[in-house]
């Protein structure tokens, strides 16, 4: 379902990315381990069209998305469930409102916003502290509704940006079981990591990245590095 | 659905805002309040430049040996002339009696008038005109009106005219001056508080970047976005108006009690209540139309990549 095709992104004369090609079936779940600047990031902000290949195209369902004109742009973004290492929750909404706030901007109605964000809740196990702000959850809690905002419109893919770097081990594994949980239920799932014990946790498909390239793919991935 | 949404975020967003959505407020109040004052400014200026015209008039006065039917006659050729308000008939006897009120209490000048005998003064026509600039034409048709001369003889003692027009051009002159002028600087305060009101509605938004990254990252809409940010502008601008429409009651009150005198009896506490309609739609017009464009301006910048 996606395909980076010879892709590579340069910021002025050094290669973040080098030469990238590889390709996401549906409902995988794929690691992409990498030490820091080795390009992780740069990948998935190619994957977000929030940056533009300098050579090379992304496909999205054979679509190439930097041809995609900026209106349309919002409709492809629907697509995608992003989570954060930061979490970038909306400090002055409530947990439950953060969630409600994913289906309100892509215009859900109220009645299904009302029957899907507990149930979302419950998923990511929060249901206690729907009505808590941001501020008074733990870094786990917070990733954990950051996950529930990334799957509430129910995406094709959830794309996470190292989503347990902030996390202690505990924290971390409450939030790869969940992200495992999501996999299981059909949904095609990408993480970059540098913690070993996470992708161990996991053990899927590993793509591991070194200075641009892509230096392993495995479909039984241990982290190697 | 939508609309209702971008409403109730709007709220929201100014509600939760505190400090900033109050600094807001109050910055846009002092904008508000400054083209405000620029109306009533403009009210002022006008009221007072009428009034002087008002008083401006041309006095006709006339030769002792002029009779009463004779300058009855000047007065009623006047009276049909388009260019002429009002012409009033001041009898000498009459200007004898307004002159010795006048210096009741001056026993000296009572007694050179005494002993002058007879009545020294002019018979004399006051005139006023529809407008000052007529003033001009009435007395150039009163030197060439034939009714003016018996005989050969003008019974026209002399015409004030000349005399006023210099200081009444000047007053005029003056006036306008002032009204240019003050219209001028209070424009350029509004225009700075007009920068300083959008300065501060972009750090609100500032405040909220990560929000709005977060909304383009879930895939809201532009439009969607950009809405509630003007509606917590036009409910800043909402609130600032009323809050100036507010201090206007006491302030009006308090300084036209100051100022009536100078100004010719020019009541701001009346005006503002006789002219409330008026200035609450400018004022909320105003505040509504800033408070919206100030947003829209400064999401700009957020929305595109």
């Amino acid at each position: 379902m996606i395909y980076f095709d010879k892709v590579t992104k340069k910021y002025g004369d050094t290669a973040a990315l080098e030469d990238v090609t590889l390709s996401v079936a549906p409902k995988e779940f794929i690691s992409i381990v990498g030490h820091s600047g080795a390009g992780k990031t740069t990948l998935l902000k190619l994957l977000l069209a929030e940056e533009r290949p300098s050579d090379g195209a992304v496909f999205f369902e054979s679509v190439d998305i930097n041809n995609l004109p900026s209106a349309a742009l919002h409709f492809y973004r629907r697509r995608i469930g992003m989570v954060f290492q930061d979490f970038r929750l909306i400090p002055n909404k409530t947990a439950y409102e953060n969630i409600a706030f994913a289906m309100e901007a892509v215009g859900r109605t109220d009645e299904e916003i009302k029957s899907d964000v507990p149930y979302i809740l419950e998923l990511v196990n929060l249901a206690d502290k729907a009505h808590n702000f941001p501020s008074q959850l733990s870094g786990g809690e917070k990733q954990r509704i950051a996950i529930g905002r990334a799957i509430v419109n129910q995406p094709d893919i959830i794309v996470a940006d190292e989503p347990t770097g902030n996390l202690d081990p505990i924290n971390a594994y409450e939030v790869v079981e969940i992200l495992k949980k999501i996999n299981e239920l059909g949904t095609t799932v990408v993480i970059t990591t540098h913690n070993k014990g996470v992708v161990d946790a996991i053990g899927k498909r590993v793509i591991t990245i070194d200075k641009g390239k892509v230096v392993r793919d495995d479909t039984d991935g241990k982290y190697v590095l | 659905m939508s609309i209702k949404r971008v409403l109730v975020t709007g709220w929201k967003n100014f509600a939760r805002g505190g400090a900033v959505s109050a600094a807001t407020v109050l910055i846009m109040t002092v904008t508000l309040a400054i083209i405000g004052s620029l109306i009533f400014l403009s009210a002022l200026l006008t009221f007072t430049l009428n009034t002087i015209k008002d008083k401006v008039d041309v006095s006709v006065y006339f030769v002792t040996t002029a009779t009463e039917p004779q300058i009855l006659a000047v007065k009623e050729q006047l009276e049909n002339l388009p260019q002429v308000a009002t012409v009033t008939y001041t009898s000498a006897d009459d200007a004898l009696a307004a002159f010795r009120d006048r210096h009741a209490n001056d026993q000296l000048t009572l007694q050179a008038l005494d002993e002058l005998g007879g009545n020294p003064l002019d018979a004399s026509l006051e005139i006023q005109a529809t407008d000052p600039s007529e003033y001009e034409s009435i007395v150039s048709f009163l030197e060439a009106s034939p009714a003016l001369s018996v005989g050969g003889t003008s019974i026209v003692d002399r015409i004030n005219y000349d005399q006023n027009k210099e200081v009444i051009d000047r007053l005029a002159l003056a006036i306008q001056a002032t009204r240019e002028i003050g219209c001028a600087v209070v424009i350029l305060f509004a225009i700075a508080s007009i920068l300083i009101a959008f300065a501060t509605i972009r750090l609100a938004i500032y405040t909220a970047r990560d929000e709005i990254g977060v909304m383009r990252l879930v895939g809201a809409s532009n439009a969607y976005i950009r809405g509630p940010f003007i509606i917590t502008g036009i409910i800043t601008g909402v609130l600032a108006a009323a809050l100036v429409l507010l201090i206007l009651w006491p302030a009006t009150w308090y300084v036209g009690e100051k100022t009536a005198a100078w100004f010719g009896g020019f009541d701001l506490a009346s005006y503002y209540s006789s002219h409330f309609l008026l200035i609450f739609l400018i004022l909320m017009v105003s505040g509504i139309v800033l408070g919206a464009i100030a947003s829209m301006f400064a999401i700009r910048r957020y929305l595109t990549v």
